[in-house]
């Protein structure tokens, strides 16, 4: 591996990073406050990147429009599954799990049925240019995502610290039933954790839509790693999951470039493996009782 | 009186097991070949859903399931083709391996729990599927595995021939079938009952939970090994697409809408979606999005899934028996 190629690679990893946190970030939160897992939020993903796709390469819309129409609609999807899925399942993991696997079904028949199969939707970037840096060049798209994952997960902790909204989401994680007699609404409150998962997967999904193949089943392929830095992160820990995310990041961009995608995988779950029998509960999770 | 009642309603019980069993029986003597080869395919689901249903009542939801099928097919396989072990000993062994890879995906696991427990599965699931992916030597890489030997001549019997092979698979599945009940019923099953529903309760009487959720897992898996052994004999080929996490799902619908909380259940469950499944064939592709939505509304409104329909017929039906047999009780003093 020459010098260039390194900085490339590591370029790459950066970005793919932020990718991951957008992603586990929302998952995290999601599972910390309702204690359910979505599997279809890498389909979250997948559909507001193929919203940039209609709105963009196929309507002429601006592109950061489009954008912020797939950061809505991943919103909105979430509050959808919230109401529909995970409210009447309340507290039902093992439930919860098998009907968002489901779900997955469900949302990538219905996207390939509208936007067609197999093919991958070439999505052109906005941004054609390439940051030369010490002899390699990166393509720009991929470091737009960087400053945009710092500043909405930075937003989010600082949300969850400072902010009423932000404590009440937390009291709820930690004991929904206490937080129900603060007078917190539980309900409100998990549709708001769904609402900004969904929209923090769809500000991945879109902007970074010009850089994957756009296929319907996109959000299977990137639901795994996203799971395996949840679980190492540290069910329900946004700080763990922004440091999994990293992790997994470089790990997964270096193996792919370095052998491929197939060995990336299996050597991320292996890390994994390895995390849990050392900390069962991951990183940053808390011991439950 | 009344307890007399009861124990001719367990007889009345088994009369639709048996013309079940008659059925099939004698099914091979006016269907076609092609109606046989899709039954025989019933069998070998249901054997997977029955022994996943076990490692379900001790709440061990784990996503490696089909993988455990596919160690068991691709031992089998490998056994028969590159030792030239006898197809009819490789099938157990391949139960076997089945079982260790179980146990060996479950013991780093232990520990953890919940929903990281269930994707910690997930992710070792893939780990196993993607190296016969990527090891092209010994396991054949994306194409897998072909040229697989078939059952051999017994006694005059071609077992390589549909009907003999039908009736092979329909004894092993009875068979193994006898066997999850036994054990359903035994104070194994019991205690596996137990630690579902309150792990500590079960673990302040003496209840070993750790030994118990791999003994789960090593007996489950080894009955999914059989599935997979019998699948790779009569297929005669074998690759990493038919244990991905598409085929869990499906395994995961049939249990669900049959519901775990019965015995039966499972069997009904392949039954409905496996004939909806075959039945749906000119709509493959929307084909998904129905069985992902009909699991989610079973989930939301039918959690015990058609098996709990059935037992609370049955439950209704027996206490009617009995207070009308009581009411003739009173009557005749």
């Amino acid at each position: 591996m020459n010098s260039q190629l390194l900085i490339q690679t590591t370029a790459n990893a950066i970005a793919a990073s932020g990718m991951y946190a957008l992603i586990a970030v929302g998952l995290t939160l999601a599972f910390g406050v309702m204690q359910m897992a979505n599997l279809a939020h890498g389909h979250f993903f997948m559909v507001s990147a193929y919203t940039v796709y209609a709105l963009y390469a196929l309507g002429g819309w601006p592109f950061w429009w489009a954008v912020a129409a797939a950061v809505v609609v991943g919103g909105v999807l979430g509050l959808i599954v919230e109401r529909a899925i995970f409210r009447p399942l309340q507290g039902d993991v093992v439930s919860g799990f098998i009907a968002t696997m489901g779900l997955m079904f469900v949302f990538e028949v219905l996207v390939g049925e509208i936007w067609g199969w197999g093919l991958s939707r070439p999505i052109p970037s906005p941004y054609m240019r390439a940051i030369s840096f010490m002899g390699a060049s990166v393509a720009f798209q991929r470091v737009l995502l960087i400053p945009f994952a710092v500043v909405s997960i930075g937003g989010l902790m600082f949300f969850m610290r400072y902010f009423r909204l932000g404590r009440a989401l937390r009291a709820v994680a930690q004991d929904p039933e206490a937080a129900a007699l603060q007078g917190i609404n539980i309900n409100k409150m998990t549709a708001l954790a769904l609402s900004i998962a969904g929209a923090y997967a769809g500000l991945a999904g879109g902007l970074m839509s010009t850089i994957y193949a756009v296929t319907p089943s996109l959000g299977g392929h990137l639901i795994l790693p996203a799971l395996i830095v949840v679980v190492v992160g540290g069910m329900g820990s946004i700080g763990g999951a922004t440091l999994a995310a990293v992790i997994f990041g470089f790990v997964i961009t270096f193996v792919t470039t370095l052998v491929d995608g197939v060995t990336a995988v299996m050597v991320s779950v292996t890390v994994m493996a390895i995390v849990l029998v050392i900390k069962p509960q991951g990183l940053m999770g808390r011991v439950v009782a | 009186m009344s307890l007399l009642k009861v124990e001719k309603f367990r007889l009345w019980g088994l009369v639709p097991i048996v013309a079940g069993i008659f059925g099939l029986c004698i099914l091979p003597f006016f269907a076609r070949a092609y109606l046989i080869e899709v039954v025989m395919m019933y069998f070998i689901y249901i054997i997977l859903a029955q022994s996943y249903r076990l490692i379900v009542t001790i709440h061990d939801w784990q996503l490696y399931h089909i993988v455990l099928y596919g160690v068991g097919a691709y031992t089998s396989g490998m056994l028969a083709k590159d030792l030239g072990i006898p197809v009819f000993a490789a099938i157990p062994l391949g139960g076997a391996m089945a079982a260790v890879v179980g146990v060996a995906i479950t013991l780093p696991l232990l520990r953890t729990k919940g929903w990281g427990f269930y994707i910690a599965t997930y992710g070792l699931a893939e780990l196993i599927r993607l190296s016969w992916l990527k090891f092209r030597n010994p396991f054949g890489g994306s194409t897998g595995i072909i040229n697989i030997p078939w059952p051999p001549v017994i006694g005059g019997i071609d077992f390589s021939e549909g009907i003999p092979y039908y009736y092979f698979s329909l004894a092993v599945m009875l068979v193994v079938m006898y066997m999850l009940y036994r054990i359903e019923n035994s104070q194994i099953g019991d205690s596996f009952k137990a630690i579902s529903m309150d792990p500590e309760l079960a673990a302040s009487t003496g209840i070993d939970i750790p030994r118990h959720r791999l003994m789960a897992c090593a007996i489950g898996g080894f009955f999914a090994g059989i599935a997979g052994g019998l699948l790779v004999h009569r297929l005669g080929a074998v690759d990493p697409k038919l244990f991905n996490i598409v085929t869990m799902m499906y395994l995961l619908i049939w249990v669900v809408v049959g519901g775990t909380n019965t015995f039966w259940g499972p069997v009904i469950g392949v039954s409905v979606m496996h004939t909806l499944f075959e039945l749906s064939r000119p709509l493959i592709e929307i084909r998904p999005a129905f069985f992902g939505l009909t699991m989610i509304l079973v989930l939301i409104f039918l959690p015990g899934g058609i098996g709990s329909l059935i037992s609370k017929a049955v439950d209704r039906f027996r206490r009617a028996d009995i207070l009308s047999a009581g009411k003739a009780e009173g009557e005749g003093a």
